[in-house]
């Protein structure tokens, strides 16, 4: 065999991570194409957010079965990447089990793999029951129909596969070690898949060689493939998940940014002393006037792009949006999926391009997010709580009902009348000021 | 009843030269609702109670300039905030309490970037500080005993996460609280925020408020507490689709006080 597997290896991982790594930056390119936002502010709360909401899964208990199945996958995620270290190491350098010299503390480490890959199995499993045989309802809703719904299944095969060639490889391996074939020596402990050893039994060497490499270039090349897929699915998240958390607002939820383009107009309504038949400053007239709230992914925050990015279209959010409880057409899922389909869309577009966005004559107001979905928010801050990883869908509807009120005068007529009355009578409804203490007297 | 309220206006401080203890904002629906005028009018009964030197902006308050805000027009709504900011400023308030979430989050968050700095209480806050200092007692009275559900108002609850103010003062009354399933950061809304109180909603299968009725309902209650005058118009209207409004009162939780001392 010489060192050509090395080899093949080497390649195989070149390719794997170079292709990621090259989606990766057009990832960032797309979330920088968002409007600047400051988030220097109080780091360490930041730090701490992403400790507790990522890192520690805080929110994600809040629904305790689906939190308790998350948590098992999520730490054999992390854990059995130290095997996947190993792996890469025997690859590039053609030994077999390179850890294995840590002894004990070896055998304790894949036997715990071991087990917690057959907890992820059983999880991804109940997963997958939950979304194609219990069908819950969050997983049911129309923005799930088509891809969205595929794609959740793929990621789930995807970890059964990977988990059943981790246990094939230790089974076989197990079953080489026990007939002291050469190169198999005696490491690890292999507590779920000894189980597997009656079907090896009796297989020649040569046989359990091949299934054993089988299984473990297949493994690893499954976990590449997986790496590569995330850019392309909703599975973004487990990347995305600890800049988002940190990036997440710190402020009360009740809190929206005042505009600074609209204090600077208003404040100069407001001083006597500004003349209103002044030249412009220098330079004035080169200036793009501002746009006042979003019509388009570019006109939001980055931080509501990499928001978009981040999703995993679990429907937390949407299950508690009363609006969508109630049959509107709403969903801050949806907010979020479309925001990130139409940003991946413009992406193409700077890609098929030059690096030049050439306009496509559509846009997320009105292509992707309908006037009816921004209206039916209530603001209530549902969805925002709901996030396990601190998803901000009302900001980006709060910016497009800007748009669609500031540049378009386009707020449904009773909005107009409620505004009318404050701008007249300093109320939303029509009574005069000067009635306001009136009550005391009644 | 009413003219044994006293009801100063900061202009009427100024003249005397002097400066209230408190600023009550009154609010839009305090002031024209009629039925958000009972519970401003409770509140004040409690604050004359407690002796609180308390002032009210009367006619120089306006709208705050929440609903312009929520609904796009920020341009309003800046132009509501620093009128008001202006008027307050000149008066040097330092405190102010409103019994309108909505007021209590716009003036709390978004007035200081606009040059608005004040402590601010909602009045389920600042019923139960006056409390701990001893200037109010809170009995049972006629409530004593009886199954009260909260609605956290989002404004109060998820907003600004007071979720405790409003349920220690109505354990002071000697009620059972019950929760509703969905309760504190998980509330569900009742339907008013976001300006949705003044247009219809959108085409669906259920209005929100009659959803979030059903389960205050499902507790049993006798009274569904509020904090909030919008919420308080919407759960009522709840009542009154599902015909119970002769076992069900819709209260806020300054009435209820100020109705167990028969103020």
């Amino acid at each position: 065999m010489g060192i050509l597997p090395q080899i093949l290896f080497a390649i195989a991982l070149f390719i794997g991570i170079g292709y990621f790594a090259n989606n990766v930056r057009k990832l960032a390119r797309n979330i920088k194409l968002g409007q600047d936002v400051d988030t220097s502010d109080d780091k360490p709360q930041r730090w701490k957010n992403m400790a507790r909401i990522a890192f520690g899964q805080s929110k994600m208990v809040k629904r305790p079965i689906a939190g308790f199945l998350h948590i098992i996958v999520y730490v054999g995620f992390v854990i059995i990447n130290i095997e996947v270290l190993e792996i890469i190491i025997d690859g590039l350098t053609g030994k077999h089990r390179i850890f294995s010299g840590a002894g004990q503390l070896y055998d304790i480490l894949i036997g715990s793999f071991e087990l917690l890959a057959f907890a992820v199995l059983v999880s991804v499993i109940i997963f997958w029951i939950r979304r194609n045989i219990i069908k819950l309802k969050r997983f049911m809703s129309s923005e799930m129909k088509g891809w969205p719904k595929s794609d959740g299944n793929i990621i789930l095969y995807f970890e059964v596969v990977l988990m059943c060639l981790f246990l094939t490889m230790n089974g076989a391996d197990l079953q080489l070690q026990l007939n002291g074939a050469a190169g198999y020596h005696t490491a690890g402990s292999f507590p779920i898949s000894q189980w597997l050893l009656p079907i090896f039994d009796g297989l020649s060497n040569a046989t359990l060689i091949i299934i054993e490499r089988t299984a473990w270039w297949l493994h690893i090349i499954g976990i590449l493939a997986f790496l590569n897929y995330l850019y392309f699915s909703k599975h973004l998240h487990i990347l995305l998940a600890f800049p988002n958390t940190f990036y997440g607002r710190l402020k009360p939820k009740g809190q929206f940014e005042n505009l600074d383009a609209v204090t600077t107009e208003v404040m100069m309504m407001m001083d006597p002393n500004a003349d209103p038949f002044a030249a412009a400053p220098e330079g004035a007239e080169d200036e793009v006037p501002a746009k006042f709230g979003a019509s388009d992914v570019q006109d939001l925050t980055w931080v509501n792009l990499l928001n978009a990015y981040t999703c995993t279209e679990c429907g937390r959010c949407t299950s508690e949006c009363p609006a969508n409880k109630t049959g509107k057409k709403l969903s801050p899922r949806k907010i979020m999926m479309d925001t990130r389909d139409r940003l991946v869309e413009v992406g193409q577009n700077i890609d098929a391009n030059k690096g030049e966005f050439v306009d496509d004559g559509k846009q997320l107001l009105g292509d992707y997010i309908t006037k009816e979905e921004l209206w039916a928010c209530t603001s209530c801050n549902a969805c925002v709580e709901a996030c396990p990883v601190s998803i901000d869908p009302l900001h980006i509807i709060m910016q497009m009902r800007q748009y669609l009120v500031m540049e378009q005068s386009a707020a449904p007529m009773e909005l107009n009348n409620m505004m009318t009355n404050i701008e007249n009578n300093g109320a939303p409804w029509p009574y005069n000021q000067m009635d306001r203490l009136n009550w005391k007297d009644e | 009843m009413s003219e044994l309220l006293k009801v100063p206006t900061m202009a009427e401080f100024m003249a005397a030269g002097k400066q209230p203890e408190v600023l009550f904002w009154v609010g839009c629906a305090g002031s024209f609702d009629d039925r958000a005028k009972k519970i401003t009018k409770a509140f004040v009964k409690l604050l004359n109670k407690a002796n609180v030197e308390f002032a009210v902006l009367g006619t120089e308050e306006s709208c705050t300039g929440d609903p312009a805000k929520r609904s796009g027009n920020e341009f309003l709504f800046q132009m509501q905030a620093v009128t008001n900011i202006e008027v307050m400023n000149a008066y040097e308030i330092k405190k102010i309490v409103t019994a309108c979430p909505h007021c209590f989050n716009t003036i709390k968050n978004e007035y200081p970037g606009l040059g608005g700095n004040y402590e601010v209480m909602h009045h389920t806050q600042f019923l139960k500080s006056l409390l701990s200092e001893g200037r109010l007692t809170i009995e049972g009275g006629q409530y004593k005993g009886k199954r009260i559900t909260f609605h956290d108002p989002c404004y109060l609850g998820r907003a600004n996460e007071v979720y405790e103010a409003p349920r220690d003062l109505i354990r002071k009354l000697d009620a059972e609280l019950v929760e509703m399933k969905s309760c504190k950061s998980r509330g569900l809304c009742c339907g008013a925020g976001g300006a949705q109180m003044f247009k219809e909603p959108e085409p669906g299968n259920k209005d929100i408020n009659i959803k979030r009725t059903e389960q205050a309902l499902e507790t049993k209650p006798q009274i569904i507490a509020a904090g909030c005058p919008f919420c308080n118009t919407m759960m009522t209207d709840g009542v009154k689709n599902k015909e119970k409004e002769d076992q069900v009162e819709v209260m806020d939780i300054a009435e209820l006080i100020a109705n167990a001392q028969d103020l």
